[in-house]
């Protein structure tokens, strides 16, 4: 009598090329549509994960806050590591990051970063590890994926968007790309079956929050001038 | 250096351990000695002193006792010593020198005092040669590191920071160590020294070193955990932020707290990392994850799309800001925050 097929599939661990492999704890992204298409249903942990993108401002980090707000409510720490600009506190409250349990390291020398890296990863108390990275070679994210496998942490280097062209240790990397008011995410590797078209997330843009479009802009400063009486005053 | 052993010979198991024990520590720490074991803290400060002979075979030399008169009247031996009628002695070399051979019988009883480890540290090392990197410093600071752990186990603390001066031919340079949480394991403290040493640059080679702590804190009893044990957790966290710290300095590691300014420059500060904050400020407008330095732009550089929200603050401390600020679309289709003052337009953050 033969086992019925689905039988044989779960008492061997047999990979089915149709579904995204799950191979490692994951971190819930809190966008269904992400989840579904990555492996697993989230950002892995103890692995590499790259996102891609050229410039800051397209709502890379609007991608990564959600994950990291629910990690920071549950009491684990967070480290960004050579962050492009200043990360500002009220904003960072507001997108629901608890900042006591956020640390922020600056560093000069690229040496400095990648000898920093390896040291969050190496510690058992960092939970989510953000990191900037323009440039950085084959053999450097060999050893940073190496020192990520004995961590439990999210790893995420933000690389420039050419860096696709290159080979990566990484289990997962991300493209995203503006896309009107929402952020084209294109899955360029992951584990398990190739992703297919480019997702469209609608996230969460300021205008959206403000609720109002602006104003037509003023002509000279007689138009500010008239229109201060209407404006809200923070003083 | 008396120690009382009795009572630790179960502990060490037994006393051949334990000897072994105190030889190897005291090698580390770079120290000559001779041990000497009796029943009597006295008779044990004899034979250390006679390179550990038999009591009756030392030497009257190690007793202090008038060693002139002793060995004229043919006494070389604590063994002939201790044959001498005791009132002729006594009439002779007066009574201390039967109370002293009394108490190294354990005749009678010898009270001293416990020893009372100091409230700061310092040691000097004369180096064997003369050091020009800073990393060779490192293993001279291993020995009076060990010292220092030495110090402290017996004073039941820590340090939160401690100094390591760098004598040279002439000058010194001093080396300041903080750590995140009080310790006094030497494993930690030389791995944090370790690192503040390799970015240090010597102008001149080093002769000599000091290491100099004070302030000890004490240490709350704490046992290792498992992993997820939130205790281990901070610890753990406290060490990876002071080795940041060591190597990239004590500003490049910090954390974010919220503070009530409408400016957004000043909305925000720096704090130590894991300090909690419990103000909160809540933006009434949206605010940019990325802060910029605010950079002048042209008029035909963005496309507004919100806006505007005024911020008009700062007239008491001289840093008057009265500005419009616009949620606006720059041509490589990032979205930015500008702002209007006097006429000229400012990108100052980018929605990330």
């Amino acid at each position: 009598m033969a086992a019925p097929l689905e039988d044989i599939l779960r008492q061997h661990p047999v990979w089915r090329g149709g579904a995204p492999a799950a191979f490692c704890p994951v971190l819930s992204t809190t966008y269904p549509d992400l989840d579904r298409a990555l492996p697993g249903g989230g950002w892995p942990t103890g692995v590499l994960t790259e996102l891609l993108c050229n410039h800051e401002g397209i709502g890379e980090l609007t991608l990564a806050l959600p994950a990291l707000a629910a990690l920071t409510w549950a009491g684990k720490r967070v480290v960004w590591l050579a962050p492009p600009h200043l990360p500002d506190a009220p904003a960072l409250a507001a997108a629901g990051v608890d900042l006591a349990q956020l640390a922020i390291v600056r560093t000069v020398a690229r040496r400095d970063a990648l000898w920093a890296a390896e040291q969050v990863l190496r510690a058992k108390s960092c939970h989510a590890f953000i990191a900037w990275f323009p440039r950085i070679a084959y053999e450097e994210l060999r050893r940073l994926a190496v020192a990520a496998e004995g961590s439990q942490a999210w790893v995420a280097f933000f690389r420039p968007r050419q860096a696709a062209a290159e080979s990566s240790p990484a289990a997962l990397r991300v493209a995203l790309e503006p896309d009107g008011d929402a952020l084209a995410v294109h899955i360029a590797k992951r584990r398990g079956a190739p992703a297919a078209a480019p997702l469209r997330l609608r996230i969460k843009r300021p205008f959206h929050a403000l609720g109002r479009t602006a104003l037509p802009r003023p002509a000279d400063a007689v138009a500010r001038a008239d229109r201060r009486m209407g404006l809200p005053v923070h003083a | 250096m008396l120690l009382e052993v009795q009572g630790s010979l179960r502990l060490y198991g037994g006393f051949a351990r334990l000897r072994e024990k105190l030889a190897a520590s005291l090698n580390e720490m770079g120290l000559g000695f001779s041990l000497g074991v009796a029943r009597t803290a006295r008779a044990a400060l004899w034979r250390s002193r006679g390179e550990g002979e038999r009591l009756e075979a030392l030497p009257v030399e190690v007793t202090g006792l008038d060693v002139e008169f002793l060995s004229s009247i043919g006494v070389t031996t604590v063994g002939a010593l201790l044959a001498l009628p005791r009132a002729g002695l006594a009439q002779r070399c007066g009574a201390q020198a039967i109370e002293a051979l009394d108490r190294a019988l354990g005749v009678a009883p010898e009270p001293r005092e416990f020893f009372a480890p100091p409230a700061r540290f310092n040691a000097k090392l004369e180096l064997p040669a003369e050091v020009t990197h800073a990393e060779g410093l490192y293993f001279g600071a291993r020995r009076l590191l060990v010292q220092l752990d030495g110090l402290l186990a017996a004073r039941h603390e820590g340090v939160h920071a401690f100094r390591l001066v760098l004598l040279h031919e002439s000058g010194s340079t001093c080396v300041e160590v903080n750590l995140a949480s009080a310790t006094r394991d030497a494993e930690r403290l030389g791995q944090v020294l370790r690192e503040r040493l390799s970015r240090t640059v010597l102008m001149q080679p080093v002769q000599a070193i000091v290491l100099e702590a004070g302030e000890f804190a004490s240490l709350a009893g704490s046992s290792a955990g498992m992993f997820g044990d939130p205790a281990f957790e901070s610890e753990d966290w406290a060490r990876l932020m002071e080795r940041l710290r060591a190597r990239l300095g004590h500003a490049a590691v910090y954390a974010l707290a919220a503070q009530a300014d409408h400016r957004p420059e000043h909305a925000w500060r720096r704090i130590e990392p894991g300090e909690w904050d419990p103000r909160e400020a809540a933006a009434p407008g949206p605010r940019p994850v990325w802060l910029l330095e605010a950079k002048r732009i042209g008029e035909q550089g963005f496309t507004l799309l919100a806006g505007p929200e005024r911020i008009e603050s700062g007239w008491w401390d001289g840093d008057d800001a009265r500005r419009d600020y616009f949620v606006a679309r720059l041509p490589d289709a990032s979205i930015a925050w500008v702002y209007r003052e006097d006429g000229e337009w400012y990108v100052h953050g980018l929605f990330a």
